[in-house]
């Protein structure tokens, strides 16, 4: 049926060879054309909860839910239809228009768009299941699911955008949901100035999304990413304009990627919304939100990648995306905090999806931003599971959970592996995939001068954070649920509601990094690819056996070693549970000093000086302007004075005397009453209306 | 002018506009509250008639419906629950003296306006030409779609404005107001 | 029919409801004149439209925002009288001189 759907109205669009098999590309039909459906339901739904929710029987999760498993039906539904015959077709509706550019509301239906309808919907339909049981009790219950619902909402308008306006809305949508999400507990003073923390550095960072947008939409004259993208097709010789701004539209809009995706420098904001409740940490950690960057990326990448366009961006991009992966996952290993650890896990992954995208590896960017949203929000609910049955979120709170609570014990091993890369689970197919294309692009493929080489430290920060990521995990799944319990009370399994979305999260966790096995299986490849400009990059076409190894030797090696400092000794397991190296301690401890600086190399130096500034023009300039002032005032005066005193003073004092009647005559006017004042004002607008008419 | 008393549709207008001045002129003048807002209808039917001669039915009946039908009713709700006083009352308009001063004002708005429009289309000739309903709708949800929708916000605005203006303050300690 | 008798009127409407606005005293009645003001307009609106054979019938659908914007002033209207008589036990407007500090 699903095919049968595809395949009728099937209009080839496209039948170019380019990097990917060259398929012929359908419409997708009634599937496709009934796809705005995927935003528009969300939307609709988080206005209904907020009105009707507290009415309905489970208090508006119910409503929630629904929309939620409409969304993975809907997504698993167009990603089969789009696995047996590519789907990409933009649709448009016309809303309004800037002169020549028509503003457009539409929904992009093709393979980047299927695959993160499908990513949300699924991932979010678990963590709704989830977050009943784990918000159950709260006190803005209902409210919570309104804004959950619009978070997911906005995240799918931002992803089924077929042009910039409609990304930049989706984008801001997700922003300020976002903020409420994270300010969910805004009674305490630190969760608010966290949400504000979040709204602030992204806020920042879509500057350059918008002008980096209007750049790029301005040189083409279309917001349509179509457009823009046939524009890149066509080479620089053809779109001038925008070859020339190529280079800072480029940047501008990697920079918008930057904030939301949170790559160092910009990625202050990350760990701090670890202050909302843990499925809103899960969502916006896996499926949603971090990933938008990476997907903007994704988007523009054939802009990246021709020759003539932002090609020089693409080294910026590797090596943000290096210094990310490796320098967050060293301040994964000194957290105690079991969310701040995933937290800073993200980042880590992050780094290596900028990484990738960085070195021309468009599919293995986007397929390991697609198996990390598996495992991580596998991880994030696991984590919560662990602190609902604690109480606490500090990793010394906990230990020895395996034993009371099996089930999540069990899929957060096998998250953590996923994590890790550890064959055959998720994360090492899409993670050697990524070490392969930052080789190739240290081989063959020139990232702008010398990428060769600065692809090569690239590889080397690559390779060493496999071996963090896998330490930081083995950490973190030694001190939670080995040795001794060291918290107050008993802890016990969640309830059902929340272990089986830990379960269902499991089970891809394990098993989709088969779905692109190079040389073998090839469904991601042609998932992603199937789009209407192709995207000429360059994805493994077999194993990258060096890189296979040395990733898995790396993650191994991380995990062994976890496991001899924090493993067997049980004894000495809670003095160890951080490691103080003297002189990177501290630093990993304060994040390199980043928060400081900004609030003391920037904020301060702002406030400070600029206030200091203010305070001494006032004390000096103005002063002594006033004063001078004052002084020659007093001179010209007495002069003034003796002339003054003659013959100026009897008509001061009679235009003073005069003003004085007039103002008690004028003062009657002045009775309170509106109608009078109504009176005066028709007289006086009928005796100016009446002047034009009789000028004319 | 010979020739426009001939057109029987010119008659009707007559007809119409005579009363509608009529009670126009009543309404603001009446020392009776009550027979203010009648007048008030009068004056607001007859514009629906001047509709319908013109051809603008569905206006007409709107007018029909929400100025004679509700808005009249709040009127005269208005003037119960303010407890206006019902009989002959001399006290409900300003001394003659504001009289005077508003009819001049009035007077020289009036003919501002009589000499500046008809100086420009006082001679075009109109045709009426009846409007289908379906046109109005047609037009009204795609061409006016946007001033329709912000209509629509105005109207609730009005609504929440008007319960919380016209609510009484909770007392402190009463369960049921609050 | 020529424009002109529906143009006159329409200002002898208007100036009326200003004339009422300007000499009535109790509140309610003020707003009743401001709704022949409001009236006064939709027949210029009406005229005009079928003068100019409007093809997307502007004046007709102006007038009928006139008439929602109108009920709408009512309503807010009515509900601010209620509130003064509340607090002050009157409608009247000239004792309404709060204007004057």
């Amino acid at each position: 049926m699903l095919q049968l759907l595809a395949t009728a109205n099937a209009a080839l669009l496209a039948t170019e060879e380019g990097g990917h098999a060259a398929e012929a590309l359908s419409d997708g039909g009634l599937l496709a054309s009934m796809a705005w459906l995927i935003p528009v339901v969300p939307m609709v739904a988080a206005f209904a909860i907020v009105f009707y929710g507290k009415r309905m029987p489970y208090k508006g999760w119910d409503i929630a839910i629904a929309v939620m498993g409409f969304e993975a039906l809907y997504g698993t539904a167009l990603l089969l239809a789009h696995i047996a015959n590519p789907i990409a077709h933009d649709f448009q509706i016309e809303i309004a228009r800037i002169g020549s550019m028509p503003i457009e509301w539409g929904w992009a239906v093709d393979g980047l768009s299927i695959m993160m309808y499908f990513l949300v919907g699924v991932v979010g339909f678990f963590v709704f299941l989830y977050a009943k049981g784990y918000m159950e009790g709260d006190i803005r219950y209902t409210w919570f699911f309104a804004s959950f619902t619009l978070f997911a909402g906005g995240m799918l308008v931002l992803v089924s955008a077929p042009n910039m306006i409609q990304l930049i809305v989706g984008w801001e949508l997700v922003g300020v949901s976002s903020w409420l999400l994270i300010g969910h507990y805004w009674e305490d003073h630190a969760n608010s100035s966290a949400a504000i923390k979040a709204m602030i550095t992204n806020k920042v960072a879509d500057v350059g999304l918008f002008v980096g947008a209007i750049i790029v939409s301005m040189s083409v004259g279309s917001f349509r990413f179509s457009d823009i993208l046939h524009a890149v097709e066509t080479g620089a010789a053809e779109a001038p304009t925008l070859a020339r701004y190529a280079f800072w539209a480029g940047l501008a809009l990697f920079i918008g990627a930057m904030g939301k995706s949170a790559q160092f420098p910009l990625h202050v904001w990350l760990p701090d919304a670890m202050a909302g409740p843990t499925p809103v940490s899960s969502l916006m950690h896996a499926a949603t939100m971090v990933t938008a960057g990476v997907f903007l990326v994704g988007r523009m990448f054939p802009f990246y990648l021709t020759e003539g366009f932002a090609t020089e961006v693409r080294s910026v991009i590797i090596i943000v995306g290096a210094l990310t992966l490796f320098l967050t996952g060293l301040i994964a290993l000194v957290q105690d905090d079991i969310k701040k650890v995933l937290a800073y896990s993200t980042l880590s992954q992050l780094g290596y999806m900028t990484a990738a995208m960085g070195a021309g590896a468009y599919t293995a960017g986007l397929f390991h931003l697609f198996t990390h949203a598996f495992f991580k929000a596998l991880l994030f609910l696991g984590a919560g599971s662990a602190i609902h049955a604690v109480h606490s979120n500090n990793m010394s709170d906990m230990g020895g959970l395996k034993k009371d609570m099996p089930y999540t014990y069990w899929t957060f091993v096998i998250g953590s592996l996923a994590l890790a890369g550890i064959v055959p689970f998720a994360g090492f197919f899409s993670k050697d995939e990524i070490l392969a294309s930052i080789r190739y692009a240290s081989g063959e493929f020139s990232v702008a001068d010398g990428g060769g080489s600065l692809a090569s430290i690239v590889l080397v920060l690559a390779i060493s954070g496999a071996f963090i990521t896998a330490f930081y995990m083995a950490r973190t799944v030694f001190l939670t649920f080995h040795g001794e319990y060291k918290g107050d009370g008993h802890p016990h399994e969640s309830p059902r509601i929340m272990w089986v979305p830990l379960v269902g999260l499991a089970v891809p966790s394990a098993v989709i990094g088969l779905i692109n096995i190079p040389g073998a299986t090839e469904v991601f490849t042609k998932l992603v690819g199937g789009r209407e400009i192709p995207v000429l990059d360059h994805h493994a076409e077999s194993f990258d056996v060096a890189m296979l190894l040395a990733g898995l030797a790396a993650a191994l090696l991380g995990i062994f070693i976890g496991w001899r400092i924090w493993g067997p000794d049980k004894e000495t397991q809670p003095a160890r549970d951080t490691f103080r190296i003297p002189l990177l301690y501290p630093l990993l401890e304060n994040k390199y000093y980043i928060d400081d600086f900004y609030m003391d190399g920037v904020i301060r130096p702002i406030r400070g000086p600029v206030a200091r500034a203010i305070n001494w023009t006032n004390g000096y300039v103005l002063d002594f302007i006033i004063n001078g002032a004052g002084l020659l005032a007093m001179s010209v005066g007495k002069v003034v004075y003796w002339f003054d005193q003659r013959g100026v003073d009897g008509a001061i004092n009679a235009s003073g005397a005069v003003t004085g009647a007039g103002g008690g005559m004028l003062r009657l006017l002045q009775t309170g009453k509106v109608q009078q004042y109504a009176i005066l004002i028709f007289a006086a607008t009928v005796i100016m209306v009446g002047g034009l008419v009789i000028w004319f | 002018m010979s020739d426009w008393i001939t057109h029987p549709e010119n008659w009707a207008f007559a007809l119409i506009a005579l009363p509608m001045l009529l009670a126009a002129f009543r309404a603001v003048t009446s020392r009776n509250v009550v027979h203010s807002v009648l007048y008030l209808v009068v004056a607001l039917a007859a514009t629906a008639a001047l509709f319908l001669l013109l051809g603008a039915e569905f206006v007409a009946w709107s007018v029909v419906l929400v100025y004679i039908g509700a808005v009249v009713v709040l009127f005269l709700f208005g003037i119960m629950i303010t407890r206006a006083p019902l009989g002959m009352e001399t006290e409900l308009s300003h001394s003659n003296q504001t009289k005077i001063g508003a009819a001049l004002v009035s007077g020289a708005l009036f003919a501002l306006v009589t000499v500046a429009t008809v100086r420009g289309f006082g001679e075009e000739e109109i045709v009426a030409n009846p409007t289908r309903t379906g046109e109005i709708g047609q037009s009204m949800f795609e061409r006016f779609v946007i001033p329709f929708e912000v209509v629509s916000v105005v109207l609730l605005a009005a609504l929440i404005g008007g319960i919380v203006l016209a609510r009484r303050d909770p007392v402190e300690g009463d369960e049921a107001l609050q | 029919m020529i424009l002109g008798q529906f143009i006159i009127l329409g200002a002898a409407l208007f100036s009326l409801g200003v004339y009422g606005v300007l000499t009535r005293r109790n509140a309610v009645l003020v707003l009743l004149s401001v709704e022949l003001m409001l009236a006064a307009v939709n027949i210029n609106f009406v005229a005009f439209d079928t003068y100019a054979r409007d093809a997307v019938a502007g004046g007709q659908i102006f007038s009928l925002f006139v008439i929602a914007v109108g009920a709408a002033e009512v309503g807010i209207g009515l509900a601010i009288i209620l509130l003064i008589f509340r607090n002050r036990q009157s409608a009247n407007v000239d004792e309404l001189d709060l204007m004057k500090l």
